[in-house]
């Protein structure tokens, strides 16, 4: 049986009010070592105030060659930002 | 360099596939774990980065020597404080080289029994607290001037691990400085400690570059890659016009009568390190190189029977978790 501690994908919340974000992995034999060697690895000076341990095996993650078909149909879609519309001045603030 | 001679991999693939991976590159786009790279791609970087990383790890073996001898519990705690960043540092870049389909107890295992290298530089040994300083001057900050340009590399694991390192490290050069100077301050026996410690460490810590440009082999794939930013020669150089200004300020003799301003150039002419030296210490007979291998090895027996007990507790704990439900 391979005897290597799983790996786990770390996020940190860096402030109070921000989200959760990726600052890379460890391995460790469950979560709650998982959150004690984060701490050691990645909060030596103050930079979080919250980790999330995710096992690595339980992400799903897009493929690569997927970009095209998911992210390029929002490309022609200009419509959907704010700037796309024309708001005479007259108008105010909107 | 924390990572010297890596030997870039030849790569057979589809011509049309490298053009447009190169382009990429080009282009500077990061190249993420799941892209598709060229099998050289990945064998040099994980040679690199592989080697990076143990490089940091076995660092710690010099330096955590002093531990339990440094003159005040201010220096001690910086000191502990430092190694644990190694530590660290070592553990960014093993799971940034784990992204590239290679396992850490495989990685763990061609430290060990010598396939793969680390630093020359954590060859030589520690002689006493000057060292200690000199170590976090010199050798952290030849390792600065290194791994500056590689936060631009175009890996992108590596690319972060290197901008997280980058932030830690200014504290280890500096450190090191303090150190030194209040050696190079002190009584005259301290200050001849503080010299001493140059004298040795200097010409190492220009070692640490890899050999010079002319018989570097390898760098042409890698920079075109970027994965190797700059020649040795040129961070070297750097290095050099950086630190003998520094080591004029503590009022140190300079380790080197070869060191002279070159008004022509705008940068400060050296000697050479002895290369034959570089290229035995490389081959495994440094002063500590069995020694550092033996610690690690002992390391990793010793603490077999923890890695696998808690495996063990986290599968029983596991176990009975699915059987309650």
């Amino acid at each position: 049986m391979n005897n290597e501690w799983p790996l786990w994908e770390i996020f940190i919340r860096g402030q109070h009010g921000l989200s959760h974000r990726h600052v890379g992995s460890l391995h460790a034999p469950d979560a709650e070592m998982a959150i004690k060697n984060a701490r050691d690895v990645y909060t030596r000076r103050n930079e979080g105030v919250s980790i999330w341990a995710v096992e690595a095996n339980n992400i799903t993650a897009s493929s690569p060659s997927d970009k095209g078909p998911l992210y390029e149909p929002s490309e022609s879609k200009v419509y959907r930002h704010p700037t796309f519309f024309d708001i005479p001045d007259e108008v105010g603030a909107m | 360099m924390y990572a010297q001679m890596v030997q870039s991999e030849a790569t057979k693939d589809d011509p049309e596939k490298l053009a447009a991976f190169q382009a990429r590159i080009d282009r500077d786009e990061k190249i993420e774990p799941k892209d598709w790279m060229p099998e050289g791609y990945r064998k040099t970087l994980i040679r690199q980065i592989g080697q990076h990383a143990h490089s940091e790890i076995v660092g710690q073996l010099p330096e955590g020597n002093w531990i339990t001898r440094a003159p005040t519990l201010e220096r001690k705690a910086i000191l502990l404080a430092k190694v644990q960043d190694e530590a660290g540092h070592g553990l960014y870049l093993y799971c940034a080289t784990e992204t590239l389909g290679v396992s850490r107890d495989e990685l763990t295992e061609m430290l060990l029994d010598g396939r793969m290298k680390y630093s020359s530089i954590f060859n030589y040994p520690t002689l006493n607290w000057a060292d200690i300083g000199a170590v976090g001057w010199l050798v952290d900050g030849a390792a600065i001037i290194n791994q500056v340009p590689l936060q631009r590399t175009s890996f992108g694991p590596y690319s972060r691990a290197m901008i997280r390192v980058c932030k830690e490290e200014s504290f280890h050069a500096r450190q090191g400085f303090d150190a030194i100077r209040k050696m190079a301050e002190g009584t005259p026996e301290q200050k001849k400690m503080a010299q001493n410690a140059v004298d040795r460490l200097w010409f190492p810590a220009l070692m640490m570059f890899g050999p010079s440009d002319k018989d570097s082999t390898h760098s042409a794939q890698s920079m075109a890659w970027k994965i190797k930013m700059n020649t040795n020669d040129e961070l070297r150089q750097k290095f050099v016009d950086q630190t003998v200004p520094q080591i004029e300020f503590l009022g140190l003799d300079l380790p080197d009568d070869g060191i002279k301003w070159n008004e022509e150039r705008g940068h400060y002419d050296y000697s050479d390190p002895d290369w034959s030296e570089f290229f035995d210490v490389i081959k495994g007979n440094g002063p500590c190189n069995v020694d550092r291998l033996a610690a690690r090895n002992k390391a990793w027996k010793d603490g077999a029977w923890v890695r696998d007990g808690l495996l063990a507790h986290a599968r029983k704990k596991a176990a009975a978790k699915v059987a309650a439900e």
